[in-house]
């Protein structure tokens, strides 16, 4: 006979058997990806008549003002409709909601900023009416670097302090102390489809943009500040993106607003599509940083203290830095106790794109600063960087450095030593020893590194999802949430909430786009945290649904669903709910950089092998083995996805992704030097690890969230922090014992090279 | 003006500006499953299959998968293409699409139709064989993962799609798409497409290329277009008159003798494979760094030494085979020795008027080459230094040495006091590093986005030590 376990949770994380949540689904739109048939923004195009495209004026200076602006030449062009510049602005002249982006700069702000639009029957008109297009320009002195701002002490936005005991305190204490200098790249997102808006306006005057943005809410608020409206006359949609990461959180805003501009004014259907140098060009990336830091040991390896300030590189614009740099203190510590913390923040202004959200948000950031303390340090502790690592976790009862209490750190202990188990690190470790005494010319390294992160939004009032569940009088059900669908898998995981908490096949439900007409007041699909609230949302209002059911599911016995369904529409039943959720227990105050921010941590643990070649620098990763804690997940395929290839998008920031700019005093300086394919290199198939391993935490249940799970999307790309630590490890291999390694970020083959050359000429 | 049979159906070219691309020649068609991704070439969001002559010179047809960014419309003129909507619909999958979307191949989905091109051509590969237990870029299916490493995908981290790849069978005896392998592939045909603006010519042969011309002396020369359509894309550059001589028959040839080996300039770079078929090692090595097969499947020997980039892959290794150039005009012919072809950056001694005909390589190679490519990315990136090398050791003694080097310098550049550095010295650790010293100080390396000048000159020291410790190793 066998038992079957009862349910365990919270109400809300209660799975009950037979869940459809749980299930290993392909991705929902799957058979239209691999067809050929799944629309993006841009494809609507040719199923819209009589559509203008957009093409921008970039100006050719990272900083200057603009003296002149003729557009006269442009309506020569053929096919030339309409030129765009700040006095058709019938709003307010914005991008943002900081009120700091003009949407048509009157001063240059960086290399390739748009300072008017050009609207034409065909892309190509619309191209060469931009060229026609005089701008005149007076060229303004420029900071291009983080080091040249702190230089001019140009900073923007918030200068917060997260401190907790005394940080000098337990430095004096310390039996070993450690100062060092941390600086690292951003990283462009390069989601495969560009930014594209699509807007048209209605008899009425309603505009209709599709965009693909992650943030339909903001995308509709922006648009109708520019238009001068209020938001109810604009309506967005996004059916799906090819691709996110955060580069869509924000800066899609300007982009569809240009394009409602235009439609506006010409009565005629507007696209605006970026090209991959436009958008290259144009739109944030990731933020580089520069940390200072002072680190303090005990005899046993414990940290005693830390100081560091980090320096976000914020671009132009503030954007989202600020909650970006204050996601990167909060992750400083990483899974690391460290008693006495004084972290100093600051975001530098420079004349370049105005950097973003980019998946882990900060988190990242603030992880590779400590990680690089603690590889930088181990050599000169005379300890294994693991054991050093291993030695400083959280333990249970301790509190982070803004006094939110690590919830379950024996999770991440599991997931240590279970990955340490798995990839037989031991005995690797020897192996790899008896490797490089061996070979001279190639060594290997290994390393193991944890990811402890917050999930929730900072922002408290963001941490709110929403859902329109319809069912028909056929017992098909429409579910539309607030979320939007980036590959992420959201929409596969809200019909699988869905089937669950109607007790419905999968098939009865079917996902509608995501419009803010549907669900309103939407926060970003940002933060992980997108499948807890929206899943949440679509949970309530499901339940909604139920419990006006269940008097006439008790009256007739053991209905199906469709007679069911059928019978209380007969009774005049409401068969459609509006679904709420608001993540309970948050509290966030910025000004002391303090409270309970996060509704939980998700955690994981990474053992990577790389080989370096000492003859050049180059690199291939042999084998990674990952156990990451997802919860109890909704859709393991899915989740599997995020984790490998939120892994491997972090090895490329860390290892191969070199965004460079124009930085000498000549006629280019500001131009992003990095605005293609062939010159910014992303992952590829010769990145995929050799050997691929990922297993998902057992026994992982988190009872405040939907049935169970934990968010997936950001964690794992800081588990490729096991990438540069084991290529730290491999430079170390070529040098004497206890030489410590300063590898540059990225670290591509030639910094690789640089770092094994200062290894070899060690003492 | 014919037709292009995209799907099995014919699409009309009339009224199509002659700088429009495949891709967007096929977008405006409704088939919108090609994805721009980068519009250069670099990504394969765009990918497509056309039925070409097999590489290996069979007469039958293969499919072959492409970048559709690149190319104008009117190069496809009377050929077949398949796309993704092509193979399959949501209700029937092909075997590619069903592995890859059960597999969770696909995330956002927008690389996905060109990762299901690329790996379609592979799939219908004809000499694709089971092939053991495979390794890390073989399946036990034959699936080669280099075919796709030209796609690049933003979210999976690949591993799902290399599964898929590898999960594949054979296509079943009645599929339509691997039945038209077995007749010819489509003739080509002699085209003209104009606007008030631009001329698109493929000419029917040699003779009337060359007088076009001699006509047109600022007519833009184009192959695969892997190059001119970057320009076009990236640059908004238009020419009046674009010249297609990838097709010319004259430019096809492949010849071996005792004495030599004649290349035609148009076979494209995958067709100059198969049909060395490993006689020169060099060559292989450097055409399996060189892009990306999308790329190598349209790019030829003749483009990459017509543009006379400093970074192209192929002069060094032409370089140090001592590799000559057969430039025609309607004049005559004249064959050049490619150490002196290239006269500055992107220069070189071919006139207007002349094609590249053929690359003609003496034969017997040398016995020790090795191309070492040195970048950031060891799948389909460009060359921060690129080395060919050609040496023959007898009896322990290095009796010849050339070398090839290219992207420290405004040319492709032949390392030859590092060559007499070796010659006539013991293949020694020795020599090796005495010669590396000198090789470090070949060229005038420059700093810029791909690499320091520093690593540049270092990777020169390093690369000639890299060679002696792998051949004695």
């Amino acid at each position: 006979m066998t038992t079957v376990a009862e349910p365990v949770g919270s109400p809300l994380s209660r799975r009950p058997h037979g869940a459809v949540v749980g299930a290993p689904l392909p991705h929902e739109s799957a058979a239209l990806h691999v067809t050929g048939r799944a629309l993006y923004t841009d494809d609507l195009v040719g199923r819209t008549s009589n559509v203008l495209h957009a093409h921008p004026v970039q100006a050719p200076h990272a900083h200057a003002t603009v003296t002149g602006l003729d557009v006269a030449a442009a309506y020569d062009v053929p096919g030339v409709v309409r030129v765009l510049t700040a006095a058709d602005v019938p709003g307010v002249n914005d991008a943002g909601v900081k009120h700091d982006e003009p949407l048509f700069p009157s001063e240059v702000m960086f290399h390739g900023h748009a300072v008017c639009w050009v609207l034409g029957e065909s892309l190509e008109a619309a191209r060469r009416g931009a060229a026609a297009v005089e701008a005149t320009y007076a060229p303004l002195p420029a900071l291009l670097t983080v080091e040249e701002a702190i230089g001019a002490e140009s900073f923007q936005g918030a200068h917060p302090t997260l401190a907790r005991g005394d940080s000098a305190a337990g430095l004096a204490r310390a039996a070993r102390v450690f100062e060092g200098v941390t600086s690292f790249a951003g990283q462009e997102h390069f989601y495969l489809e560009t930014h594209c808006s699509l807007a048209l306006v209605d008899e009425n005057g309603q505009i209709f943009v599709q965009s693909s943005t992650q943030h339909p809410a903001e995308t509709q608020e922006i648009v109708a500040h520019v238009l001068g409206l209020p938001s109810h006359a604009v309506t967005v949609q996004c059916l799906r993106m090819g691709g996110g990461f955060g580069g869509k959180e924000m800066q899609p805003h300007g982009l569809a607003a240009v394009a409602a501009l235009g439609a506006t004014l010409t009565g005629r259907p507007v696209r605006l599509r970026l090209t991959r140098a436009q958008d290259m060009t144009m739109t944030g990336k990731r933020h580089g940083f520069h940390a200072t830091w002072t680190a303090g040991f005990d005899a046993d390896g414990r940290f005693t203290a830390l100081e560091a300030t980090l320096t976000s590189d914020g671009g132009w614009s503030l954007d989202l830095s600020e909650p970006v740099l204050f996601r990167a203190m909060c992750h400083v510590d990483n899974a690391y106790w460290i008693p006495d913390i004084t972290v100093h923040g600051r975001i530098a202004r420079t004349h370049k794109t105005s950097q973003t959200a980019f998946r882990g948000f900060g988190g990242p950031q603030g992880m590779l600063v400590i990680e690089d303390v603690i590889g930088r340090c181990a050599p000169a502790l005379g300890l294994d960087p693991a054991e050093l690592r291993r030695r400083n976790f959280y333990v249970e009862g301790q509190a982070t450095p803004y006094g939110q209490p690590v919830r379950h750190p024996g999770r991440l202990a599991s997931a240590w030593e279970q990955v340490i188990r798995t990839s037989s690190l031991a005995a690797r470790r020897d192996e790899i020893d008896r490797w490089n005494a061996r070979e001279r010319n190639r060594k290997r390294g290994i390393a193991v590194t944890p990811v402890k992160f917050g999930i929730s939004f900072n922002l408290t009032a963001f941490n709110q999802g929403g859902a329109l569940v319809h069912v028909y009088k056929d017992g098909s059900v429409l579910v539309t949430h607030g979320g939007t669908e980036m590959g992420q898998g959201l929409h596969t995981k809200m019909l699988q909430v869905a089937a669950t908490a109607l007790r419905v096949p999968l098939e009865r439900v079917r996902l509608a786009p995501t419009r803010t007409d549907k669900v309103p007041n939407t926060s970003a699909t940002a933060a992980s945290a997108s499948a807890d609230l929206n899943g949440g949302a679509v949970k309530d209002a499901c339940e909604q649904i139920l419990a006006r059911l269940a008097p006439v599911r008790d009256a007739l016995g053991d209905p199906s669903w469709e007679e069911l369904v059928a019978a209380a529409y007969r009774e005049r039943v409401q068969l459609w709910a509006a679904g709420f959720y608001k993540t309970e227990g948050l509290s966030w105050d910025a000004a002391t950089m303090s409270g309970h921010p996060f509704k939980y941590f998700a955690y994981g643990a990474a053992v990577t092998e790389v080989e370096v070649d000492g003859f050049t620098g180059g690199y291939t990763t042999r084998r990674v083995d990952i156990v990451h804690d997802v919860g109890d997940s909704l859709s393991p395929l899915v989740d599997l996805g995020q984790i490998e290839g939120g892994f491997v998008q972090g090895a490329g920031w860390l290892t191969l992704e070199d965004l460079r700019w124009d930085v000498s005093d000549g006629p280019g300086r500001g131009r992003l030097a990095t605005q293609a394919a062939s010159t910014y290199k992303l992952p590829s198939f010769s990145e995929l690890p050799e050997q691929f391993h990922v297993a998902l935490l057992d026994e992982a249940h988190e009872d405040g969230v939907v049935y169970g799970s934990k968010a997936v999307g950001e964690p794992p790309l800081m588990l490729a922090l096991s990438v540069r630590e084991a290529l730290r490890d491999a430079c170390g291999a070529f040098g004497p014992a206890g030489h410590s390694v300063e590898l540059a970020s990225p670290a591509t083959p030639e910094a690789v090279y640089w770092a094994l050359t200062a290894a070899r000429g060690a003492s | 003006m014919a037709d292009i049979v995209v799907n099995g159906r014919p699409r009309d070219l009339t009224g199509v500006p002659p700088h429009t691309n495949v891709l967007d020649f096929l977008r405006a068609c409704g088939l919108t499953g090609a994805k721009e991704g980068c519009a250069e070439g670099e990504c394969g969001a765009c990918a497509v299959m056309v039925a070409r002559p097999a590489a290996d010179g069979s007469g039958t047809a293969e499919w072959t998968a492409i970048n559709s960014c690149l190319p104008p419309a009117a190069a496809l003129d009377g050929q077949e293409i398949v796309t993704a909507e092509g193979l399959g619909t949501p209700d029937a999958l092909h075997p590619v699409q069903q592995e890859l979307a059960v597999r969770g191949g696909s995330q956002c989905g927008y690389c996905t139709p060109g990762f299901v091109c690329s790996m379609g051509a592979e799939y219908y590969r004809a000499d694709r064989a089971p092939a053991g237990d495979g390794d890390r870029y073989h399946g036990a299916n034959g699936f080669d993962l280099h075919a796709i490493s030209g796609n690049l995908c933003r979210c999976t981290g690949y591993r799902p799609i290399k599964d898929a790849a590898f999960a594949l069978g054979f296509p079943a005896a009645d599929d339509a798409i691997a039945l038209r392998r077995g007749s010819a592939a489509p003739p080509v045909v002699a085209t003209e497409l104009r606007d008030d603006e631009a001329t698109y010519v493929r000419p029917a042969g040699l003779a009337e290329a060359l007088s076009l011309l001699r006509e047109h002396p600022d007519a833009v020369i184009v192959a695969g277009s892997t190059d001119w359509g970057v320009d076009v894309n990236l640059r908004g550059r238009r020419a009046g008159l674009v010249v297609a001589v990838d097709r010319l028959p004259e430019l096809r040839g492949f010849a071996v003798t005792e004495a030599e080996l004649r290349i035609g300039a148009a076979l494209t770079l995958t067709e100059v494979d198969r049909r060395l078929a490993g006689r020169v090692p060099l060559v292989s090595a450097m055409i399996a760094q060189f892009a990306s097969p999308l790329i190598r499947n349209g790019a030829t020997l003749g483009g990459n030494l017509g543009t006379g980039s400093p970074i192209g892959d192929a002069p060094p290794a032409l370089l140090a085979l001592e590799a000559s150039v057969v430039l025609a005009s309607a004049e005559g012919t004249r064959t050049l020795p490619l150490a002196e072809y290239f006269t500055g950056y992107r220069e070189s001694k071919r006139r207007p008027d002349e094609l590249i005909t053929e690359v003609v390589l003496p034969r017997p190679v040398s016995g020790l080459t090795a191309f070492h490519k040195i970048a950031k990315r060891p799948f389909d990136d460009i060359s921060s230094v690129a080395a060919g090398y050609a040496l023959d050791v007898v009896d322990g003694v290095v009796r010849r040495a050339r070398i090839g080097l290219g992207g420290v310098a405004a040319t492709p550049i032949r390392a030859r006091a590092t060559e007499a550095a070796l010659e006539n010295r013991p293949w020694t650790e020795e020599t090796a590093d005495a010669a590396s010293a000198v090789l470090a100080a070949e060229g005038t390396p420059i700093s810029d986005q791909r690499a320091s000048a520093a690593y540049r000159a270092a990777m020169l020291g390093q690369s000639l030590r890299k060679l002696f410790a792998e051949a004695t190793s």
